[in-house]
């Protein structure tokens, strides 16, 4: 008889899941399973409220990246309100939920990468659990927690200007936004007193990066072999192959860079993807169609976006990316501690693009929103922090929801984060007669790379930690 | 010219016209006393309670109690602001509030009121009564989960012949408000609106408009629900 091995709870991930790992007598791992195991159901509950509610209410979901919910849900009410498909909303509008987005990139970012991966960098998968904390690397490393502090606060600063709080706002409405920003508003993010403003962040922002490549440097083998294996890449980009973390079309790629959704208008991604439900998870398995449940999964976020796109339109980030891709040699990079790496270039990438809507005047003029014609149906893709998020709700004649159907970055990665598990598994309880916590803790490095959001993934509802599983076979 | 009365509120001496109704002449003294259901212009109503002072020694909505000469009354007293907060609870467990998705929130004068009597949850069970979201009118949606059955809309809402476009349907605990159907028809935006703006809570709002003021200029934004009248300076 073998045996099952239950971690629960996963810390540092958001929302409550747990993983389920089957040995075998030899110590062998015969399977592993990473469950999300609670349910919420959002996409019912929604139904009969009014269309327009949804940017506010459906944001509710999650309160980590609640901004990419927010503006997916009003791009797709956008497209009912007759507003177009998701390039005609007046320039103000647009910029505006721009800036919201990247502030929202810059803070989530950061978060994850101060706060929830860099205990594990700096004192290392063994490190007793209470120094792998925050807490712990405050007394250990205060520069890095002061920075880190502050890079989320000028993000979220940016996120209570355009949405009007810093959690669960109301700037994005059917058709466009609710704000200009204000003259004060736009001469304090670029010219405030330092540290909070938009040079010294977009200056810390390369300075985290050359902390990641010393680490790798001391670090090698961990950050390119621990966790390492071929997928398919899905992002929205920019219709030039720009990366674009708002709007575009839908690219998928293959593990070798061969792209197997050919930049395909996100309007119809029902054609290209399929959601598959498995009895023992409350998170859904999506794949492409065309080459089925088995070959169709894929990897979305940031290490997935480095890897579909062709170029980044602003130039700090732009070196950074032609350095990752040259390391990669222009292939996709299968590492998935370099999900960390391509992290530190969003942010880097949506400071500088803060930069630029910031120094642009309509932000501070200009018509707010505009609707046409009522459509009966409505679909809004972003690039939220962890990937791809899409929103999709069908209307009646009376204006209220008959069908919402989510899927949220973490839903899209679900598979990719089951493989994780497994190979890290595989390796690190090989031969192993007794499990320790730095085992277990393995196992959820590799699923904190991907920075999951579980209450999102599932809607669900509950306490924050996750579990993991071992199962006598 | 009018007769003008002496009256007394919480000791404080008052002046008012004969007759004038008690919440009203409150204001015009600078006192606030707390209501949902009545609206300036409006004939009272008496149905939220909200209002209950001591009048006299006896409990009495002071939006139906006219004024009379050496009146004492009892407002900002433990006793009648508990009971007030209790009756705005109340409100809280009868409906389904959800306020952070409410478009009304910052506007709304009850969630106003809980802001001012620092209700952070009510003390009472949560009922969950299953109310109906009514969205086949062209131009509104009345939504029964939020309503308080303050009957503003009937009394004002009405069209060019004085025929109100609102009305009460059944009775008891199943009573709600209804817009009549061929009215409703004849809705113009700028009615919708004007019904939006006359309930004090999100009960009924105007169709495909809604959050267009941002965080931090909506009306309770600004200030505590009572303190223009009070002339206090609050936020
Ligand atoms: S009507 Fe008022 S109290 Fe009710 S949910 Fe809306 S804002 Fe809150």
């Amino acid at each position: 008889m073998g045996q099952k091995i239950t971690i629960d709870p996963v810390t540092r991930v958001e929302g409550h899941g747990k993983v389920t790992l089957y040995v075998n007598n030899d110590g062998s791992i015969e399977q592993a399973r990473f469950h999300i195991v609670e349910f919420r159901g959002f996409e019912r509950f929604v139904q009969g409220r009014p269309y327009w509610e949804m940017p506010v209410l459906v944001q509710r979901l999650c309160g980590i990246c609640p901004v990419s919910h927010h503006l997916a849900a009003a791009k797709a009410i956008d497209v009912i309100v007759g507003a177009g498909m998701g390039d005609e909303l007046p320039p103000t509008a647009e910029k505006m939920r721009r800036l919201m987005h990247y502030g929202q990139i810059f803070q989530s970012h950061a978060l994850h990468f101060f706060f929830l991966a860099s205990p594990d960098l700096l004192f290392g998968i063994d490190a007793e659990p209470a120094k792998r904390n925050v807490l712990f690397l405050a007394q250990e490393n205060r520069d890095l927690a002061h920075r880190a502090i502050l890079m989320r606060k000028f993000g979220q600063e940016i996120i209570l200007a355009t949405a009007g709080k810093k959690i669960h706002g109301t700037g994005a409405i059917p058709g466009g936004i609710n704000k200009h920003l204000s003259l004060e508003e736009k001469d304090k993010f670029l010219k405030g007193e330092f540290p909070l403003n938009i040079d010294t962040m977009i200056q810390w922002s390369l300075e985290t990066l050359d902390f990641f490549h010393h680490y790798e440097e001391q670090h090698k083998d961990f950050i390119q072999s621990f966790v390492s294996f071929p997928s398919n890449y899905l992002s929205l980009i920019r219709s030039d192959g720009a990366l674009d973390l708002y709007h575009g079309v839908l690219r998928a790629v293959d593990p070798n860079g061969n792209k197997i959704l050919p930049d395909v208008d996100y309007h119809e991604y029902y054609k290209y993807i399929e959601e598959e439900v498995r009895s023992w998870s409350y998170m859904k398995f999506p794949y492409i169609k065309t080459l089925g449940q088995e070959l169709g999964w894929y990897t979305v976020g940031p290490l997935a976006r480095m890897n579909t796109a062709d170029f980044i339109d602003t130039p700090l980030a732009q070196k950074e990316f032609e350095l990752f891709r040259a390391v990669h040699k222009g292939k996709p990079c299968h590492h998935v501690m370099h999900t960390h790496w391509a992290r530190l270039i969003e942010i880097l990438h949506a400071a500088e693009k803060i930069k630029v809507l910031l120094e642009d005047p309509d932000i501070l003029a200009g018509e707010l929103f505009r609707q046409g014609n009522k459509q009966f149906e409505g679909i809004g893709l972003i690039e939220a922090p962890r990937g791809t998020l899409f929103h999709h709700y069908k209307i009646n004649e009376n204006d209220q929801i008959i069908q919402a159907n989510l899927i949220v970055s973490t839903t899209n990665n679900n598979q990719a984060m089951n493989n994780a598990v497994l190979q890290v598994a595989q390796r690190t309880f090989k031969g192993q007669k007794k499990v320790t916590e730095s085992m277990t803790n393995a196992i959820e490095v590799a699923i904190r790379a991907y920075d999951p959001c579980l209450s999102c993934a599932t809607h669900a509802l509950g306490q924050m930690p996750l579990v993991i599983e071992i199962v006598n076979t | 010219m009018a007769e003008v009365v002496r009256f007394f509120i919480d000791g404080k001496e008052c002046m008012a016209k004969n007759g004038d109704y008690l919440l009203q002449a409150a204001k015009e003294n600078g006192i606030y006393i707390p209501t949902l259901c009545h609206y300036d212009g409006l004939k009272p109503k008496g149905s939220c309670r909200v209002c209950t002072c001591k009048v006299n020694g006896r409990l009495m909505t002071a939006c139906t109690t006219p004024i009379a000469e050496g009146m004492m009354i009892e407002s900002n007293t433990l006793e009648i602001e508990e009971m007030r907060k209790s009756i705005i609870e109340l409100f809280f467990v009868d409906g389904n509030h959800f306020c952070p998705t409410c478009e009304k929130s910052g506007y709304c004068e009850l969630q106003a009121l809980a802001y001012r009597y620092r209700i952070t949850a009510p003390r009472y069970p949560f009922l969950f009564p299953l109310k109906r979201v009514v969205a086949d009118y062209a131009k509104i949606i009345i939504d029964h989960n939020r309503c308080v059955l303050c009957k503003r809309c009937v009394r004002a809402i009405k069209d060019e012949m004085g025929k109100s476009f609102f009305a009460y349907r059944r009775r008891g605990q199943n009573i709600e408000v209804i817009l009549d159907k061929r009215m409703s028809d004849r809705m113009s935006f700028e009615i919708a609106l004007e019904a939006e703006n006359i309930c004090p809570v999100g009960a009924i709002m105007a169709k495909r408009t809604a959050f267009t003021t941002p965080i931090g200029y909506r009306k309770f934004d600004k200030i505590t629900i009572g303190s223009d009248i009070e002339k206090i300076k609050t936020k």
